[in-house]
């Protein structure tokens, strides 16, 4: 009796991931693909993309939920990356130079987000996402407009040739996989990119160390109560506005990585996309507005690709139409968060009405007694 | 006197005065740059007509504290489903506008409805949910478009034989229906009197539904939703009636818009059109939780003002089309601004 | 030697108050809601309400040296820590995170050079030595790996403490009504902690209602009322009467009471009886109220802050859930459905006259008529056979500026936003409010809180009218005991969420005095 009650408590507070497994598990035999594709498939991805998630785990242990605002880092880690190509550096001390420029940034974008969240406390996801929309103005206008004339830029490769702004799509090749090829071993004929490897267990180890540092304590803190945390004498507006900066900068590296594995840079896209994909991702993986744990992070990359390579060709392979298997994996993108959401909300409700039932129980006692 | 002005200048506020200081200079330079300003004028006016009634579908839901209506996309939602079940039954003229409208109601009800009791579970955070509402209601429609089994040939893909196209022209349907209604031509200026007057009837009816024993009912809720509740007015029932208004209205706007346009556009379409209508409400003085008609008029003609002139001004002053991106910076420019204002925080 | 003393001199709440207090000493402090207690407190810890409204006269003399204190801050550095009654702790956080916040031991690491020493990693083993150092000091048992969010009510408390006495300089705590939330069992383990903390030489100044631990732990007691200290009793010379009756007694004020010949008869019918009746009202729990109200009569309801006085109204009008049977004339009323309230022809004016009561960002007249409109149908033009109800702006109108002349509200128009208004108006704007529904019984909720004595005045008396002239039956809540007892009939006090007695408003203020503080007769006895 106990356990069944436990089963269903499990399957309620995990029910998005649920929810992916058993997509993942209908699409697997529709779209036919091999084993050791997908895992080279996932493999590459989980490469590619976990740097990003990681880097909104910060903002949720500060209570300001899912950053949104990651696409400022993201926008700066491309700024870094035109710059690298213009410029003609390769390979990794390429992709170095990017980081270096992205980083500065980064930290003022990162800075002018979490002062705006700090005006904005209790809605800080729509202002985040609000704030993301509105940079992608003011980036669209720095590089659109402003490269070229205003920022020296000169390289036919990135500007456009009417003399100004940079081209829609940038081919990467001087730093493409150049990460990833650095050490590369291969097992069961999957390749495996060691370094990149390496990277993500640092970012992994960093967030643990950062976790059990004072920094970190003051921001889980913060996250909980921040008048409580005030009275204690703890920094609430600064600890925000670091944890801000820090998940920017953290996703303007992410940025970098992803980008050099892709290969080619979607100038006025990749930003926004990935803001998405990286939250609904977090999200799949079982993590919430306010509890977020680097596990979910990688259970939700591999669950979340795994949902996007599938649908298209199960889409293809049952309908006929490979477009109904795109507009799906939208589709799925964009409901699991709202799903997560309003999850949340309505579990953060329940748990509000619960001391009504304890009185009333009381007095249901005190009637018998 | 001099204080009422002051007063006046602060409630009108500071984005407020520079948007509409910037559109005055647009205006005042226009001539100079060889833009003729009757052209603009109507340029302006049109788009007005296409665009109020989508602004307005922002007031219902302001009024009743559910906050701007980032899901504005589920009322165009209804609204597609209206325009194309209308040419399904090929009928064509000012008829297929009335059939558009009267089979969109029914779509707009259930979804605002259902719409409404989500947004009541999740007080507080209407608007981020809002978002992502309505972007998954596109999304999902993207596949019921491919999906559903419409046959009539100006809307399907030629080549497959299922499945819409993504724009689809209104043209012998309802295209420009009310913008050619009571046209008026003075030299280069041309008023749609149809379209202003289409608006017209359902701002008066806004407005007078706002004054009556229901409609003060919202407004309370909105102001001090305790107080609302102390009162025995079903909070709840109110913030719903608010929210099928505000899908209903959605609706009827991008009907109208359609019929200005010339095309339905469909799939990913009516993903972003949400900003717009929020910047544009916002930009005419309402706030995250106050809003009137007054504030749908200006807003929109001070948006919409700035959205025709900045292009023809730009190109010809200095050959290069940034109005896009100015745009983008403006309207979420602006809800940002509302966002983070004190005043407006209970919500 | 360490003496420490404070004196405090002509601050307008508080009056020339004098005292001192020895190393190890516990000091009991007791008053009624409103005598000066928090206040005195607040100027002790250096909270900033103090500064705002412009610092204090007189001085505070720690080891007879003057101190400042410019923040709360400064007074924790000086060795004075307080627990206040509202716990400040992080649920997500287990005892000894929370003992330690912003204290917490930490390692040198390199990086700290690099990024500052909030890059420093905690020492969790020091944090959990140094956390149960403190509870042990405390003499509790506490389990410092426990989630605050699942403790029970007393070992929150405990935290609480431990995490002030944690501060190495600590010297003096201050516990603001500890017990109030605490069972008896621990109420009891925290009256032995303080012993032990004395023991260990940490004076301590313990405000409570509960008489019987004063007896039980202090070695002196300070009793105030009205910003003075009225007394200095040696708590083991002292009994619970005494002090009742000094922390009520006025000598001034008792003339304007009721006397014994202005009391009416009370009417055989039953208006209102409520049955069984809780309420999950946070801070004024309501946990087993059974209460009779009569026709006619203009009933108080009085008691401590924090016993569930104010959660009655709140609950019967369905503003928080609750539970138990009310019947109004003999009829049963749905509770947690305010709505069925009004229709009953209930009216409710709330203590939170700006949360509750009031439109603030709309007119005079919105707030008047809305709810006579919305229940009653008032002031509405019907057309269309009654399918269009247009509000009618002329009868609005007039009914506002009834009130606004009938009760002397102060506005430039009827138009005016509410937010604009004093207290005082605004609590005016909310008694029309429920005039203009015409009830059949009327609760009332602290009336007269934050608004000045010329106000205050009229609110009373407009009740007073309403009810002798309009034979409308009252219940009337209100902390102020002197208040309710010059309005009233019959005066009913709560304690711990249930009601502890009714006596006639001509009864002397000590009987009150010992309901409130929780003796019923045969405890007094």
């Amino acid at each position: 009796m106990k356990k069944d009650f436990n089963a269903k408590e499990f399957a309620i507070n995990n029910i998005v991931p649920i929810i992916f497994i058993v997509l993942c598990i209908v699409c697997l035999p529709i779209a036919g693909y091999s084993g050791q594709y997908l895992l080279s498939q996932i493999i590459t991805r989980i490469m590619r993309n976990s740097f990003l998630v990681l880097s909104l785990l910060i903002p949720i242990m500060a209570g300001m939920g899912l950053n949104f605002g990651m696409t400022l880092g993201a926008m700066a880690g491309q700024i870094g990356i035109i710059f690298i190509t213009a410029w003609n550096v390769v390979g990794i001390p390429g992709l170095l130079l990017a980081a270096i420029i992205a980083t500065p940034i980064a930290v003022l974008l990162g800075w002018f987000c979490g002062k705006m969240l700090n005006m904005a406390k209790g809605r800080e996801m729509i202002t985040s996402y609000m704030i993301s929309f509105f940079m992608n103005g003011v980036y669209q206008l720095v590089v659109l407009y402003g490269m070229g004339p205003v920022i020296p830029i000169h390289s036919d490769q990135v500007i456009l040739p009417r003399g100004y702004g940079v081209r829609n799509t940038i081919d990467l090749i001087n730093v493409r996989q150049s990460v990833d090829t650095f050490w590369q071993i291969q097992i069961f004929g999957v390749n495996i990119p060691v370094l990149t490897i390496i990277l993500i267990a640092l970012l992994c180890i960093v967030i643990v160390w950062f976790r059990r540092t004072k920094l970190g304590q003051d921001m889980r803190a913060v996250g909980q109560d921040m008048e409580v945390a005030r009275e204690a004498g703890i920094k609430v507006e600064r600890t925000r506005i670091l944890a801000i900066v820090i998940s920017t900068v953290f996703a303007a590296y992410g940025m970098l990585l992803y980008l050099s594995n892709m290969g080619t840079l979607n100038t006025y896209n990749s930003h926004s996309q990935i803001g998405m994909f990286s939250i609904a991702a977090l999200l799949v993986g079982g993590a919430s507005v306010s509890k977020a744990s680097i596990k979910n992070v990688f259970l939700g990359i591999v669950l979340f690709h795994l949902m996007f390579i599938l649908t298209p060709q199960a889409g293809k392979n049952l309908m006929g139409q490979a477009q109904i298997g795109e507009y799906f994996r939208v589709f799925v993108s964009y409901g699991v968060i709202t799903l997560a959401l309003v999850l949340y909300e309505i579990r953060t409700r329940r748990e509000k009405a619960e001391s009504a039932k304890t009185l009333a129980n009381l007095q249901k006692e005190g009637a018998k007694a | 006197m001099m204080e009422k002005v002051k007063e006046l200048l602060r409630s009108f506020g500071l984005p407020r005065l520079i948007i509409a200081g910037f559109l005055l200079l647009l205006f005042i330079i226009a001539p100079f740059v060889g833009i003729r300003v009757g052209a603009s004028v109507s340029d302006t006016l049109a788009r007005f007509g296409m665009n109020s009634i989508m602004v307005l579908a922002m007031v219902p839901m302001i009024h009743s504290g559910c906050g701007l209506n980032f899901g504005l996309p589920l009322g165009i939602i209804s609204g597609l489903l209206g325009a194309t079940l209308s040419i399904e039954t090929g009928v064509t003229g000012p008829l297929s506008f009335f059939l558009a409208i009267l089979y969109s109601t029914p779509f707009a009800i259930i979804l605002g409805w259902g719409y409404g009791k989500l947004l009541n579970r999740v007080k507080g955070s209407e608007m981020m949910i809002a978002t992502y509402v309505g972007f998954s209601s596109v999304a999902f429609m993207s596949i019921m478009w491919l999906i559903l089994p419409y046959k009539s040939p100006t809307m399907v893909w030629g080549y497959s034989g299922s499945g819409l196209r993504t724009t689809i022209s209104t043209d012998g349907f309802y295209s420009h229906v009310l913008k050619d209604f009571l046209q008026i031509n003075i030299g280069t200026l041309s008023i749609s009197l149809g379209e202003i007057l289409f608006f017209a009837i359902f701002a008066f009816i806004i407005w007078a539904f706002l004054h009556t024993k229901t409609g003060t009912a919202m407004t309370a809720v909105g102001s001090n939703p305790v107080f609302a509740r102390a009162s025995g007015i079903n909070v709840d029932k109110q913030r719903t009636l608010s929210v099928i208004m505000s899908t209903w209205l959605g609706a009827l706007g991008i009907l109208c818009y359609q019929q200005g346009y010339g095309f339905i556009q469909l799939y990913q379409g009516p993903m972003y059109m949400a900003m717009p209508a929020v910047s544009a409400i916002l930009i005419g003085g309402a706030s995250v939780n106050k809003a009137s008609i007054a504030n749908v008029i200006i807003g929109t003609i001070l948006y919409q003002g700035i959205v025709t002139m900045t292009p023809s001004v730009m190109n010809n002053l200095i050959h290069t089309d940034m109005s896009e991106v100015l745009r983008i910076i403006v309207s979420n420019g602006m809800i940002l601004y509302a966002l983070t204002r004190k005043s407006g925080a209970s919500r | 030697m360490q003496n420490v003393s404070k004196e405090y001199n002509g601050n307008p709440v508080l009056k020339d108050v004098n005292f001192t207090l020895k190393q190890g000493e516990v000091l009991g402090l007791v008053g009624e809601n409103g005598a000066g207690k928090s206040t005195l407190m607040n100027i002790l810890f250096g909270m900033d309400v103090i500064h705002q409204t412009g610092g204090y006269g007189g001085k505070v003399l720690i080891d007879g040296k003057e101190v400042k204190f410019a923040s709360p801050l400064d007074a924790l550095k000086a060795g004075i820590g307080m627990v206040h009654q509202e716990f400040s702790l992080l649920p997500g956080f287990t005892a000894a995170e929370n003992i330690l916040l912003n204290r917490e031991p930490e390692n040198k690491s390199v990086l700290s050079l690099v990024f500052g020493s909030r890059a420093n990693t905690l020492d969790r083993k020091e944090l959990q030595k140094k956390a149960i150092e403190a509870i042990t000091k405390l003499g509790v048992s506490l389990d410092p790996d426990m989630l605050v969010s699942e403790m029970p009510v007393g070992h929150k408390q405990f935290t609480e403490i431990s995490r002030e006495i944690s501060k190495s300089s600590i010297r003096l705590l201050v516990l603001d009504e500890p017990t109030a939330v605490l069972s008896e069992k621990e109420a009891e383990m925290l009256l032995k902690a303080i012993k032990n903390l004395s023991a260990q030489g940490i004076s301590v100044i313990f405000i409570t209602h509960r008489l019987q631990e004063i007896l039980d732990v202090c070695d002196k007691v300070i009793v105030m009322r009205d910003g003075r200290i009225i007394t200095e009793l040696d708590a083991e010379k002292t009994s619970i009467p005494e002090m009742a009756r000094l922390m009520v007694g006025r000598e001034v004020n008792a003339g304007h009471a009721q006397t014994k010949s202005e009391e009416r008869p009370l009417s055989e019918n039953i208006v209102l009886s409520i049955k069984n009746l809780w309420v999950d009202m946070p801070g004024e729990t309501v946990k087993n109220v059974n209460l009779d109200v009569h026709q006619g009569e203009f009933l108080g309801i009085g008691g401590l802050a924090g016993q569930g006085k104010i959660g009655i109204p709140n609950g019967i009008m369905g503003l928080y859930p609750a539970g138990g049977h009310v019947m109004l004339n003999g009829s049963e009323i749905a509770l947690n459905n305010p709505r069925a309230c009004l229709d009953a022809s209930l009216a409710f004016v709330s203590e939170d006259r700006r949360g509750v009561g009031l439109l603030l960002d709309e007119s005079l007249e919105w707030n008047i008529a809305f709810p006579a409109m919305q229940i009653q149908n008032k002031f509405l033009k019907q057309y269309l056979g009654g399918l269009i109800k247009w509000r009618d702006q002329a009868a609005i109108k007039d009914i506002t500026d009834k009130y606004i002349n009938q009760l002397q509200i102060k506005c430039t128009s009827s138009k005016q936003r509410a937010k604009e208004l004093s207290g005082g108006n605004q609590q005016k704007i909310c008694l029309a409010k429920a005039f203009a529904l015409q009830p059949k019984l009327l609760f009332v909720s602290e009336p007269t809180r934050g608004i000045d004595i010329g106000a205050k005045a009229l609110v009373l008396k407009a009740l007073r009218e309403y009810n002798r002239q309009n034979g409308v039956t009252i219940v009337m809540i209100s902390s102020e005991l002197e208040e309710l007892r010059q309005c009233c009939d019959r005066i009913a006090i709560v304690t711990d969420g249930a009601i502890s007695g009714i006596l006639p408003a001509s009864t002397p203020s000590e009987d009150f005095g010992i309901l409130m503080v929780g003796k019923t007769h045969k405890e007094a006895e």
